[in-house]
């Protein structure tokens, strides 16, 4: 299946955060490796949305959606930085 | 939600009263994938069932077959809205694999070829309810939709029919996999609409 | 007393994006399976050269589609720009190509993502030059990227190498090759029918064509590809062979082969 790039995130995530996710750098928990997620390998069709780390492919997060609600995990993440909004 | 697009009326979706609430009928096939599409050569491909004492049985493609191969029609539904309706299967029969095997675990966790999980009650996969399946459609399953062998409980969305199957591991507690970590509904019964959690 | 601030501060990206209803003021034909439509969306707060927005349709009964497209402005101002190419199985840009018109109102979610982004080097001090790589309906973002770079008398080199099927499937020609009199290096790659007196036969890009028409690996060129997903992941590959760094190229791919 083919899969999209990280910045296809930012339509589903805008919602939730105050920030641009797609611009947050994070590491991966798998292999360590650090970038935008942005860079993340985006599989879209499936019942939820999954990125992927691009060097190991190991699960970064998830995102589901249903009517009312929205489940977001970031557990492939160790921690996200994003700048201080000015 | 208020806001009606002029002249948008989507898809034609079919209505038919086999389906369960929330569905629609398709006479394709959609594919849904989490992560790469793994490739697995029949050379390669063994299952394993593991219990919860960690014993451990293995078979090979032509073992696992041999147990007996029977023809299947059903419907599967998935968790995104769709669903097909009389879909003719191949596969063996969950019973067949699990004949012999002692155990005091009520639970399953399913594992596939690239790791995915997907978590069902033993008692769900028995009695006629379950198989591991080969063939789809008259044809042998193709990667992309599961191939060379994937999961078949066509009574729960198909989420729970996990492509790439490799093996089952008896568990005594219902713990979650991949997408029911992920905010999917721990049984996902289609009639019941147990989509979330 | 301290003197008053100059300007009002501007909300961070992020909390601009919201869903906004427009009004379609002009749809036309760009290709045979593609449109332009102008959208007048009154709250616009401005968007970033590069960013996309959602679509979003709902019918009668509730059902809803969404997908995402690329603008091809950017900027302030309350007129946003789209090209839509209308895919055979789609479910919304056959909509957007064949059925939606003047006067007709679309929700939009946007502006989405400050990933895939040019800014000019005003702001962003950074004096590499920029290749922007086209696939099909990919140069929909690239068109937002090397307007706002004209707008701005931006010294950066642009390149933009554009591949297409044919001749008929290009996206805003006449603007592109004003453009290129005006300091765009443009190159185009037809994969099916070349133009007639075309220097080289039609056919797939290749990664020889790539090392002739891309900003040379030792330049360190910032590179964006859009394009499909078997276009981009080709193009990626290659442009690492020929010594690119990883981290200097982004990608935006929009799924299929």
């Amino acid at each position: 299946m083919n899969h999209v790039d990280g910045n296809a995130l930012a339509g589903q995530l805008s919602d939730l955060f105050a920030f641009d996710l797609t611009t947050a750098v994070g590491r991966c928990i798998n292999c360590g490796t650090s970038g935008m997620l942005g860079a993340a390998m985006v599989y879209q069709a499936a019942p939820g949305t999954v990125a992927r780390c691009p060097h190991c492919g190991a699960v970064l997060a998830t995102i589901v959606e249903s009517d009312d609600r929205i489940w977001l995990s970031l557990a492939g993440l160790t921690a996200i930085e994003v700048p201080k909004p000015a | 939600m208020s806001f009606i697009t002029r002249g948008f009326s989507g898809r034609n979706r079919e209505r038919d009263p086999r389906l369960p609430p929330g569905q629609t009928k398709v006479e394709d096939w959609p594919v849904l994938s989490a992560g790469p599409t793994p490739k697995i050569d029949t050379a390669d491909w063994s299952f394993t069932v593991t219990t919860e004492t960690g014993a451990q049985t293995h078979w090979s493609w032509d073992e696992l077959r041999a147990l007996g191969i029977e023809d299947i029609t059903t419907d599967i539904h998935c968790v995104t809205h769709w669903s097909k309706l009389e879909m003719p299967w191949r596969g063996v029969p969950i019973d067949k694999i699990l004949a012999g095997i002692p155990t005091k675990a009520k639970y399953v966790m399913a594992h596939s070829y690239g790791g995915y999980t997907t978590n069902v009650p033993l008692d769900e996969l028995l009695n006629g309810q379950a198989w591991v399946a080969f063939e789809a459609e008259g044809a042998p399953l193709d990667p992309e939709h599961g191939g060379p062998a994937r999961l078949l409980v066509p009574h729960l969305y198909f989420w729970k029919s996990a492509k790439w199957v490799n093996g089952l591991t008896l568990m005594d507690g219902n713990d979650p996999g991949f997408w029911e970590q992920a905010g999917y509904n721990l049984h996902g019964d289609p009639w019941k609409e147990e989509r979330y959690w | 007393m301290s003197a008053p601030p100059a300007e009002p501060v501007e909300p961070p990206a992020a909390q601009r994006t919201a869903w906004r209803v427009g009004t379609v003021v002009e749809a036309r034909p760009e290709t045979s399976s593609a449109r332009r439509l102008v959208i007048d969306v009154p709250d616009w707060p401005g968007n970033d050269a590069g960013q996309h927005l959602d679509v979003r349709l709902t019918a009668p009964d509730g059902y809803q589609a969404q997908r995402s497209y690329s603008i091809a402005s950017s900027g302030t101002g309350t007129r946003i720009e789209l090209a839509v190419d209308e895919l055979p199985d789609g479910e919304v840009s056959p909509f957007l190509v064949e059925d939606v018109m003047v006067g007709d109102k679309l929700e939009l979610h946007g502006p989405l993502g400050g990933y895939f982004i040019w800014m000019p080097q005003a702001d962003t001090h950074d004096p590499r030059p920029v290749q922007l790589i086209a696939g099909g309906s990919g140069v929909v973002p690239f068109l937002a990227m090397v307007r706002a770079h004209a707008e701005a008398a931006d010294p950066t080199p642009f390149r933009l190498l554009y591949a297409v099927r044919q001749p008929d499937d290009v996206f805003y020609r006449q603007e592109l090759t004003q453009l290129a009199a005006n300091g765009l290096q443009l190159d185009f790659v037809y994969s099916r029918t070349a133009p007639r007196d075309w220097p080289v036969p039609a056919g797939r890009i290749t990664k020889d064509a790539l090392a002739g028409f891309a900003i040379p690996a030792s330049e360190k060129p910032r590179v964006f590809i859009c394009g499909s997903t078997g276009f981009v992941e080709l193009v990626a590959g290659w442009l690492i062979e020929l010594g690119h760094a990883a981290s200097d190229i982004r990608t935006e791919r929009f799924g299929g082969k």
